[in-house]
Parts: structure tokens; sequence; C-alpha cells
């Protein structure tokens, strides 16, 4: 693991990137194209490409599977979670028109801002889980057989 | 069946090539993995059909401008098939990741992932349970 | 639509019983993560047990509420129906609601040891996560009204089923190949329904399923509807194993662990046949040629059959869970008998039969999964004689393996002359004799059942004990209900026939839903 300079330096100087990246398509999908799930695949990228080129290990003791686990989780409970205050409002099952009685627009603007935040965690979580999934396995081919 | 009705239903020709394309992997290559890349092809041709469905004549991107001015002489192409299809390929790519680990799970536990391999084992494995059976039942089985 | 006039009205707030058409949906949804975020293994049983329940509540509620032919529909988000996602509630889907979500509360107490005997202990959380989502799809399937809904609730489920399959790998690993080969089938099949989805997006610009059928009434037939036709049909024919496209079941069903063998055989394919029943009379028209074509010359053929050659495969099994998952392929035959007769008792009949049937299966497959538990495994040499130390377990079995064959008294026998009747309706005598004799296969295998249960000693080695109480009191429930609906038709029979008048009436009850929604508004 000590050749590969380029790529290690590399990688270290766009995982940053790529995550500021994912937060501008998160939180710019009501204006432009993007939204939670394209957010959260370019979130879960800069997880797994530090992964590819360190070590499945080496990203695991930051974004242990536990915890990715309970992001997958989590995203969907911030989904049907504000469903669900919608319908505590008087409205029907995720009608934004509840958060902002007033402006429905505004309205409609938050509950997709929360709505997308929910299905980003969760799509970040889901595709971190598969890498995970796929690379903790053992493998049957040694690494100096390739 | 003239020229221009071959070519006037051009995206239909090709989703049904890639879409046999896929079935055919499926069904004929013995390798799971080459299945799971079938099966993908296949959904695929299927994401190519709705979107081709979506496309108006002339229509561009369905955005409309941020002061709300809809031109009515502007065309917009029809973005409801695309959300469809973003729906359609979460779920490919949820199929695909569970075959994968059905995949390798299988190769954990058979040794091999070609089809004739794993139907031999099984087969294998029936024939012992029916031998089995037919000596505890003597021969009333 | 939300737009800004529409809500400077005042709003009145939605009740409880306005919003019980999503929380259906929602209780199980929100339960499923939750148990993975809470991560306990001892609450994710009766988490799962909890929201099972709540879920039952509200079905009882929704089926109360449209029992005399009415109807709720529900707009998701706000959005009117026919451009937004709408929940539909009638009598025929309520009344399936009900099956699924009643049958998965009553099976969960005898899973809680099921489980635990046949699943490592550390993949119980993300065993009942799933389970959740396959209820969750399962009851999205029979209650949404938009097409295109009912893909995505198909997939939750049938990933979801995929992995409970593959949980069976701990006894067997043929578990693995099963659930690969049912992955395959499935999601062939499901591509097929999104294909002919998208052919009747195509006619008709729409996917309410409602506002497609009145557009389809409007156009008439053409290839693209009859398409689209072919493609569901053959699509929802691969999940609900249709005879000759059913390869994926007897081993999902054998391998898959006890109580997911349950849960699938009394709910899984039932919401196949429901959405073929939808798609058939309410979406297409069955005034249309090639409907009632496919149905006379195609559907009517195969499942002839499927009554008897999966009957008669089942007769010569050697494993008792895959005895039965023929058994159920030879069932499913019936049900689409009733559809393919195409008039109201034929429908009823495959309404009562998908209901009988369900909890008919889910006896048998209780009994098998109890026998499971004690000697560790299904093949009838190594449960021989098991009836006689566990009684209660036979004898419920017994119950079951009646009703199967339809004897009168039990709730089978209230469906077979249901579907009987049906066929002399119609003028079809044959059939009507076919369906009796295909019936006596069934005795056949049954009584290979009952003989294998009492008429053997034991086999040494095995755990010579009564099944616990969490299993034999969800057994007598069922099998009191085999005995209960064989008696009392009128609920059934009762249910069974508003749903097959209100989707035997075609587009015109739906389309007065659509006006009085959208004039409401809110």
């Amino acid at each position: 693991m000590h050749h590969h300079l380029i790529l290690r330096v590399v990688t270290k100087l766009l995982c940053g990137a790529i995550m500021l990246f994912a937060f501008y398509v998160q939180f710019h999908g009501d204006f432009s194209p993007g939204g939670g799930f394209q957010a959260g695949v370019i979130m879960a990228v800069a997880f797994i490409v530090y992964g590819v080129v360190f070590g499945v290990n080496q990203v695991k003791l930051v974004f242990p599977p536990w915890f990715v686990h309970k992001l997958v989780a989590l995203g969907v409970l911030v989904y049907a979670g504000t469903g669900i205050f919608s319908m505590y409002l008087g409205y029907g099952f995720l009608d934004y028109g509840a958060f902002d009685p007033g402006h429905p627009s505004h309205g409609q603007h938050n509950g997709i801002l929360a709505v997308e935040l929910g299905v980003g965690i969760t799509v970040t979580g889901v595709m971190v889980a598969v890498y995970y999934a796929f690379a903790s396995r053992p493998p049957t081919i040694n690494d100096e057989d390739w | 069946m003239d020229f221009d009705f071959i070519i006037g239903h051009l995206n239909y020709w090709l989703f049904i090539v890639l879409m046999m394309t896929g079935l055919y992997i499926v069904i004929a290559k013995g390798n799971l993995v080459k299945k799971i890349v079938g099966l993908n092809i296949f959904q695929t041709a299927v994401f190519m059909f709705y979107i081709s469905i979506g496309k108006v004549e002339n229509g561009t991107a369905p955005i409309f401008p941020m002061d709300m001015n809809v031109d009515p002489s502007v065309a917009y192409s029809n973005p409801l098939p695309h959300v469809l299809i973003l729906t359609a390929i979460v779920v490919g790519i949820a199929t695909t990741s569970l075959g994968l680990a059905l995949v390798v799970r299988i190769h954990e536990a058979f040794g091999t992932i070609e089809e004739d391999d794993l139907l031999k084992i099984e087969r294998d494995m029936a024939t012992r349970e029916y031998e089995l059976h037919g000596s505890a039942m003597g021969g009333r089985a | 639509m939300a737009s800004e006039t529409t809500h400077d009205v005042a709003h009145t707030a939605m009740t409880l019983i306005d919003q019980l058409p999503v929380l259906q949906i929602l209780i199980p949804l929100v339960a499923a993560p939750l148990l993975v975020l809470l991560g306990t293994k001892r609450l994710s049983w009766a988490i799962t047990f909890i929201a099972s329940v709540l879920a039952f509540a509200v079905s009882i509620a929704l089926l109360w509420l449209v029992k005399d032919g009415g109807f709720i529909s529900y707009e998701l988000g706000g959005w009117a129906p026919p451009l937004g996602i709408e929940y539909r509630v009638d009598a025929a889907n309520a009344f399936v609601l009900l099956l699924i979500s009643g049958i998965s509360t009553v099976i969960l107490p005898f899973a809680y040891t099921s489980v635990r005997a046949e699943i490592a202990e550390r993949h119980h959380t993300l065993f009942y996560s799933c389970y959740l989502l396959c209820l969750t799809g399962l009851l999205g399937v029979v209650i949404t009204g938009d097409a295109f809904n009912v893909f995505v609730f198909l997939e939750i489920s049938s990933l979801s089923t995929y992995a409970l399959i593959a949980t069976g790998a701990g006894k067997n690993k043929r578990a693995l190949t099963a659930a690969y080969d049912y992955l395959v089938m499935g999601t062939i099949g499901a591509t097929f329904f999104v294909i002919g989805l998208g052919f009747l997006y195509m006619a008709t610009g729409t996917l309410n399923m409602a506002d497609i059928a009145e557009r389809i009434a409007d156009q008439g037939a053409n290839r693209t509807i009859q398409a689209a036709f072919a493609f569901i049909i053959v699509g929802m024919g691969l999940k609900a194993a249709i005879y000759p496209l059913h390869l994926w079941l007897p081993n999902a069903y054998t391998y898959a662990p006890s109580a997911v063998t349950v849960f699938l055989a009394a709910t899984a394919t039932k919401a196949a046949i429901y959405v073929i029943l939808r798609f058939s009379f309410s979406v297409f028209q069955p005034e249309f040629m090639f409907e009632t074509l496919t149905f006379e010359y195609l559907v009517l053929p195969l499942a002839l059959l499927a009554m008897f050659a999966a009957s008669f495969i089942a007769i010569f099994q050697t494993d008792l869970k895959r005895l039965l998952a023929y058994s159920s392929l030879a069932q499913i035959g019936y049900m689409l008998l009733g559809i393919a007769l195409m008039n109201e008792t034929g429908i009823t009949a495959a309404i009562v039969h998908l209901f009988n049937h369900g909890i008919t299966k889910a006896v048998l497959f209780m009994g098998v999964g109890a026998i499971v538990l004690r000697t560790g495994s299904s093949f009838l040499y190594r449960i021989q004689g098991m009836g006689r130390v566990m009684p209660v377990t036979a004898a419920a079995m017994v119950v079951g393996g009646l009703s199967l064959i339809g004897v009168p008294g039990t709730a089978g026998f209230i469906s077979k002359w249901v579907l009987v009747q049906g066929a002399l309706e119609k003028g079809w005598w044959p059939i009507a004799v076919l369906i009796v004799l295909s019936s006596l296969l069934a005795v056949i295998y049954v009584w290979r059942m009952v003989e294998i249960l009492y008429l053997s000693s034991p086999v040494v080695g095995a755990d010579k004990r009564e099944a616990p109480l969490t299993m034999t009191i969800p057994m007598v429930i069922m099998a009191g209900a085999c005995v209960y609906f064989g008696f009392a038709t009128d609920i059934t029979i009762g249910a069974s026939t508003t749903a097959a008048q209100g989707l035997l009436g075609g587009t015109t009850g739906m389309i007065e839903v659509i006006e009085t929604a959208t004039q409401a508004g809110h």
C-alpha cells in the first residue's frame, strides 16, 4: 500500500471536494437537477473511493458498519416522519402545504428539503452498506495471485 | 411495412433488440453473474422504452423559467416517464445488489456459480434424500 | 392540485378516520426502519407484532367503512387523483387487506418460536425488518389505486421476500439458489408488468387506474392496449405462479424458513391474484373481445391443468412442505378458474377462495413448521407418527387438510361450492365435474399426510413433545377459522359478492369517485 503515491494523494484531496459537491446537489435539488438520490450516491462515492484506495478497514474506522445501518433506517424515518408531521398538522400524508399554510409554495420547499434529506441519508447508507457487504467478504483469491 | 414505418419506430426496434438480448442472456448463460448482467440489460431496455415515449417532438427540458412566465409556444418533453424510470432504476440497483449478494453466498455454500454444476449438486442432494426416504419408509414410499 | 388558491379556503383538518388508508401502509413501513435503528433483538418481535396488530385493526376499520359497496379515496401529498397517487379502498381490496394483515397478526406468535429455532439470533432484527417491509409491500400492492405504485410496492415486497427466503440457508443451502431463481423470475415478471404499464401510459397518458379505465373505455381496444394486457397478465402471472410460470414456487416454499413459508403461502400469491383481478376488471374491460378470449382459451385451460398436474405431482412428494407447495399451485388454479368464468359467481368464488385458501394453507404450513421444530425436518420419513405425540398440531392440520379437499363444514367447501355454481351458471358442467374430480386428487395427498402423521410410530431421535403454546394457539385459531368460515358464510361470501359486483361494475363506479374527489378538493 505504499506505492500508488499519486492515487493516494489525489484521493485525499478529492474526498472533501466530492462531499462538498454532494451537499451542493443535495440542497440545490429544488432549483436544478439533483436531489437526494444523486447526492446520496455522490456522498457514498467519497467513502467508497477512500475505501478502494486505502482499504475497506480504514474507511470502516471513520464510518463503522453499524453506523451505516442506522443511517439507512434513519433516512427512511426522516422521510416518513415528514409525512407523519404533516398528518399531525391535519393534512394528508406528505402534503407539504401543511408546513406553511399561508404560502403553500414555501411549504413545498421546506417539505421537499426534508424529504430529500431523508432520501440522501438513506441512499448514502445503502450504497456504503452494499460496498461493505461485498468488500468485507474474505477473498477467495489472494492478492498475490491476481 | 415501408421504410418510414421502420425508421419512425426506431426506438421500439432498439428496445425490442436490447430486451431480447437481455432475456437471451438470462436464459442461455449458465454463469449466475452473467444472468444478473442479462437481467440488467433487460431492465435497461425498459428504461429506454419509457424515456423514448416521454420525448415530445421539438420538446425541450421540462423546467419552467424561474419567474413562471411559461411561453405557450415552447413544447416541453414529458418528464413523468423519467421520474418513473428513476424509481425503476433504484429498484434495479436493489435487485442487482441483492442478486449479486446471493451469488456471493451461493459461491461460498456450493463452491461454484455455474448453473450446470449447481443443478448437479442439487440433483445429487435430492437423490440422496429420496434414497433415505425410500429405505426409511420401506416399500410404501 | 395543491395550488395557491385552494389553500386560501380554510383547511378542514383531516381526522384519524380520513387517514386510515395511509396508516395501513405507514404503520409497518415506519416500524421496519425503527427496528433497525433501535437494534434490539429482544424488542424486534414485540414491535413487529404491535405494528401488525395495528395494521390489522386499520384493515378491519376500512372493511367496516366500505362493506356496503362504498369506497374511500385518499390522495397522497394533497395531489388530487388523476395527477397524484391515490389510495383507493373498496370492498375487494379491503377484504384482501384484512386477509393479509390478519394472517400476519395470527402467525407472528408462531413465528416467534419458529424463527428462534431456525434463524441465527444476530439476524433477528433484520429478519423482522424484512418481514415488515414484505407486509408493507403486499398491503401497498392491494391498497393503491395508481398503476405504477403497484409496481413499486410489488418490488418492495418481492425484494424483501427474496431476502427472507435466503435466510433459510442456515438450515439448507438450497434456500440460496431458490431465492436466486425467484429473484431472476420475479424481476422478469415485474419488468414485464412495467412494460405493460408503459404501453398503457402510451395509450392513455395517465397512470391512475380509474382514469386509465375511463380512457380505455373511450378509445376501445387497440393494439397498444392489447399488448399492455398481455404483458401485465404474464408479468403478474409469474408473481402469482400461474401454472407454467410457477417454477420458482416449490423450491422457494420448501427451503424458506417455516414462518416465511406460512406468510408467503397465505398472502403473497393472493396479492398477485388480486392485482390480476383488479387489472382485468377495473382497468381493462371484460367487454373487450381479446380479454374474454385470453381468459377462455388461455387462462381457463392453464387453470385446469394446474388443478390436475400440480395435485398429481403433490401426491408423489417426499417432503411435506414441498407437497403443500404443489397443492398451493393447484389451489391457485381454482382461483384463476373463478376469474376465467368471468361472471359474478365465478369472481366471487375466486375472492372467497383467495381468503379461504389463505387461512387453510396458513394452518397447514404452521403445522409443518411446528413439526419441523420438533423433528428438525419436514421429510415424510422423519415426521412419521408425529401426530400421536403432537395431537393438537396434527388435529389442526387434519382440519386444514379437510378444508383443502373441500369437505362440507370447512371453508374450502364454501369456495368450491360457489365455484361449481359459477361454472354451472355459465352452462359449463364439464368444468364443474373437473373441479370435483381434482378434489379427489387432493383427497389422496391429504390422506398421505394423515397416514404419515398417525398410522406409523415416531422415528427415533425426534423430540416427542407437543409444540409450545405460541405455536398451537395460532394453529387452533386458524383451524377454528377454517371451520367457522365453513358455516358462517355471510362475512366471506357477502364481502366477496360486494367486491365482485364492484369489480364487474366496470369503470362507471370508479369514474364517479374521481369526479367527486376533484370537485371536493380541499
